[in-house]
């Protein structure tokens, strides 16, 4: 273990821990824009220089590991004069349209340009500006927008092992893309979309669908295959508009393109809304009395005439566990046979 | 799960997904692990870039293998050969954990050995197509690594030996001492959110909850005490059974609950016949599928965000579920539709909320009596869990087998039921791909999957194209002794030759047209999906 002093705190950490670990477990906060725990360190947006007493420059939070006796200062004027001027830089080339942009109210360079309060800018220099032709139906990427944090890229080649995308060009016209400026051909798992600080990448299938202020948040798990994925439904006027993970969980925040973008079914026109009875070959919409006392109308009708054994149920590996105990129950107890099975075999 | 259960006594992944990242060896056998469990896929990734080693055995190329040390492309069906090779090459060798098998097994003996000896890597090599330098080192790699983690899914169970390829692996893990330990054992990845959860709670016609079979007395007399019925000692049919049964008119009805056997079964034509013949069909679900369609009575259910309970993952990880939203117009939860056709029937099932539910499942089953509503809400527990100050249990058998001793089978291989010959040249074998799930019911309703999924396709490798004068995206008709479906051929090196692979997610080329329900595991009753033989004809 290697103890240091953090603004004055003691902290005791694992060899081999950046400043920045440190610095979250003692719960000190230090900005940053290319950090992300789950990626390897990277150094590039600067946000977290700190000073460390005996080193003659401002070092990276991020990328100096810890160091027995280190004397770390987080804050003091000149960092937070180097910080807004970094945030300032950002700003200047970057669309001010934080009223129509998705990401607003869950966006990291508009929580840190409020921070310092950048209301006017005294770099107002040249703007990049791109064309946005991706064709891609999943997600939205407007170059504008981005701080080249290098998460994205980070996050394609490290975790999802795809590296479809990654910094191209030089200087101010470096950015972010697809070989040969091509439109994104990837997993489309969307791990990009989750790490990105800003709004320079969203989903397309949430574009328009809500602000977030209007959206309640409910965890559950995702209904696809049997990872068993934690995820979040972002849902607005009985609608889900969109679905995320939080870092934490037992998939560490990540999901497939399933998961991620694969929702929409929920809110189909196609989903049935009454029950339906077949008469003279086409369905028919009742009420549910009608229908539940057909159905054990006719239950009971092959019970007593063929017996128990003549009737069988097939239960939902998609169900609850608490509706596959009921289904079981239902032709064992109510039924009185064992004719229960479902589909683990397909 | 019947295989596992047999030599084990309990059939569901012996390790956790987290656990994935310190293997020193990952074996993946049958699975298209990037495509069909992506997130358990990248824990695979991160342990090899944190230096395990790779092994991938499977007929295709899959994404897998790009990252893979080692590839064993054995033909399909040629498991049992492959598997038994690589432990001839152990036995040999002598990299046998012999305080293991002594302490913690049973069945090692010489009619186990004596059966293995015919298996050499030559033998090896002739059955599986792979080389036997590849066999050898791969169980070099297996059996000296020291947490080696065994991966599989349906390309290991869908074969009419199914249950003798479980045996195999069960037999490679006991006898290198795999088990019962972190990061290392056998671990079959489930394909759906809740098919653990349903295998648990005892949709089995001889399970009841928990594992517990209907045929012993003691414990059918204590589900009585439980549901305060008579219940009948007698195990049921199985899926495919009961399609076997309804078409020889001998079970008269069905219920069907967010299924789609039409589409996801083998044989479609068969199936359809099949619930034709009923004199009731009764389906719940969210979609009018192509099963519903076939019904008298469809009751429209709610979806898995519109309702409250839980869902078990494959590493028996039970986690709750939230009612986000309302369903659509009068469709109700599967719960309600169950509790009110019972009261009509005469068996009141009375709860106030989902929780009693889940409440008497404890009572049902001790391994889930720990787990409670309020414990879920800090995140799941895997079961057994016994007791509410109990943490859950990350591996399994880690104090010994459920059976006692951990069960040697001995195995000898046998082809698939339906070779190749001339009249079907080729090997099908059938799966999912990444954009879309299961019979699509779900996936086929979101516009963008569609568009970067594309169109019904059959891969076909580039020599076996060229012969049959085929290119990329021609029309063929791929036909079996079943049936015929037309679709666009994938030129790609992914299958060898004389192999093709169609996914079965699309209706209008439904590759169970193709399949075969008639040729099942004699003890799972699953069918061989993976291995078909088709004739490919230029359309």
């Amino acid at each position: 273990m290697i103890t240091l002093l953090i603004d004055g705190k003691q902290v005791e950490v694992k060899e081999g821990t950046t400043i920045l670990e440190a610095a979250r477990q003692a719960e000190i906060y230090i900005p940053t824009l290319c950090d992300d725990p789950r990626l390897e360190p990277y150094g590039a947006c600067r946000l977290c220089l700190v000073q460390v007493k005996g080193m003659p420059r401002l070092v990276t939070a991020c990328t100096t590991p810890v160091a027995e006796g280190m004397e770390v200062q987080t804050s003091n004027e000149q960092i937070e004069r180097i910080r807004k001027t970094i945030v300032e830089l950002l700003l200047s080339d970057h669309p001010n349209d934080c009223m129509v942009c998705e990401k607003a109210g869950d966006c990291t360079l508009q929580e840190l340009a409020y921070f310092y309060n950048l209301r006017e800018n005294r770099f107002l220099g040249e703007r990049r500006q791109y064309a946005q032709r991706d064709n891609n139906p999943f997600i939205e990427r407007d170059m504008e927008k981005c701080v080249l944090c290098g998460k994205c890229v980070r996050v394609c080649e490290e975790v999802q092992a795809v590296a479809a995308i990654d910094i191209a060009y030089r200087g101010f016209n470096a950015k972010v893309t697809p070989p040969f400026e091509k439109d994104l051909n990837c997993e489309f798992c969307g791990q990009c979309i989750s790490v990105c600080p800003t709004g320079a990448l969203i989903g397309k299938l949430s574009i328009g669908r809500g602000r977030q202020k209007d959206i309640q948040k409910v965890d559950t798990i995702c209904p696809y295959c049997g990872c068993g994925c934690n995820i979040t439904l972002h849902v607005s006027r009985n609608e889900i508009i969109r679905v995320s993970s939080s870092p934490d969980n037992i998939n560490e925040g990540w999901l497939c393109v399933k998961g991620r973008f694969g929702f929409k079914f929920v809110n189909s026109p196609d989903r049935l809304k009454k029950p339906l009875i077949k008469k003279n070959g086409k369905f028919e919409e009742v009420s549910w009395d009608e229908a539940l006392d057909y159905v054990a109308s006719k239950f009971r009708e092959i019970k007593d005439r063929y017996g128990p054994d003549a009737i069988g149920g097939l239960s939902s590996a998609r169900c609850t566990n608490e509706e596959n105990y009921l289904f079981q129950k239902f032709i064992r107890a109510t039924i009185g046979t064992n004719n229960v099975d479902h589909c683990a075999r397909y | 799960m019947a295989g596992l259960a047999t030599v084990f006594g309990s059939g569901a992944m012996t390790n956790s997904i987290p656990e994935i990242e310190n293997n020193d060896l990952l074996f993946v056998i049958g699975s298209n692990t990037k495509e069909n469990h992506p997130i358990v896929a990248l824990r695979m990734i991160k342990a090899v870039r944190k230096g395990a080693k790779l092994i991938v055995a499977d007929p295709r190329k899959v994404p897998m293998v790009r990252f893979a040390h080692l590839w064993l492309q054995h033909r399909p069906g040629t498991d049992v050969a492959l598997l038994n090779s690589m432990m001839h090459v152990i036995v040999k060798e002598d990299l046998i954990d012999r305080e293991f098998i002594v302490m913690r097994t049973e069945g090692f003996n010489e009619e186990f050995i004596n059966n293995l000896e015919e298996y050499t890597p030559e033998v090896g090599e002739k059955i599986t197509g792979v080389p036997k330098e590849k066999i050898i080192q791969a169980a070099r790699m297996y059996a000296m690594a020291k947490h080696p983690g065994i991966y599989y899914t349906m390309g290991i169970t869908q074969h009419s030996h199914g249950s003798d390829n479980v045996f195999c692996i069960a037999n490679l893990a006991l006898m290198t001492g795999n088990l019962g330990k972190e990061s290392a054992g056998v671990n079959p990845l489930r394909g759906q959110n809740n098919v653990q959860g349903s295998t648990d709670m005892g949709c089995i016609p001889n399970l009841y909850p928990g594992y517990q079979k209907v045929d012993i007395q003691p414990v059918r007399e204590k589900f009585e005490r439980l549901w305060g019925v008579s219940l009948s000692d007698r195990p049921g049919l199985t899926a495919p059974e009961m399609i076997a049964e309804a078409e020889a008119g001998r079970l008269k009805a069905m219920y069907i609950m967010g299924e789609n056997p039409v589409l996801s079964d083998p044989d479609i034509g068969h199936t359809v016949k099949a619930l034709k013949c009923l004199d009731f069909l009764v389906v719940q679900d969210i979609f009018l599928t192509e099963t519903a369609e076939l019904a008298d009575v469809v009751l429209p259910s709610a979806c898995f965000a519109e309702k409250d309970g839980t869902f078990t993952n494959t590493e028996r990880r039970v986690q709750r579920i939230r009612k986000a939203i309302n369903p659509p117009g009068e469709a109700r939860e599967d719960s309600w539709i169950i509790m009110e056709l019972s009261k009509r029937l005469g068996y009141d099932m009375k709860y106030t909320n989902i929780e009693e539910i889940f409440q008497e499942i404890g009572m049902a089953w001790p391994a889930m009596a720990g787990i409670t509503y309020s414990r879920l809400e800090k995140g799941g527990l895997q079961w057994p869990c016994p007791t509410t100050d109990h943490p859950g249990t990350k591996y399994l058998f880690k104090g010994g087998f459920p059976r006692g001793r951990g069960r040697f089978t001995v195995v000898k291989y046998r082809p698939s039921a339906e070779e190749p010959d001339k009249e079907y040249p080729f090997v099908l074998t059938t799966g999912r791909i990444l954009f879309k799930y299961h019979t699509d019911t779900m996936t086929g309703r979101v516009d963008p999957i569609n568009k970067v999924a594309g169109e019904p396709f059959v891969e076909i490798n580039p020599e076996d194209a060229l012969i049959l004068g085929i290119e990329e995206g021609s029309k063929v008709k791929v036909s079996s002794r079943r049936g015929e479906i037309t679709l666009k051929a994938k030129i790609s090196k992914r299958p060898g030759k004389g192999v093709v692979f169609i996914p079965f997610h699309f209706k209008e080329a439904a590759a169970n047209m193709l399949t075969s329900s008639q040729h099942l595991d004699p003890l799972c009753k699953i069918p061989e999906l993976k291995v078909s033989a088709v004739r490919i004809e230029k359309v």
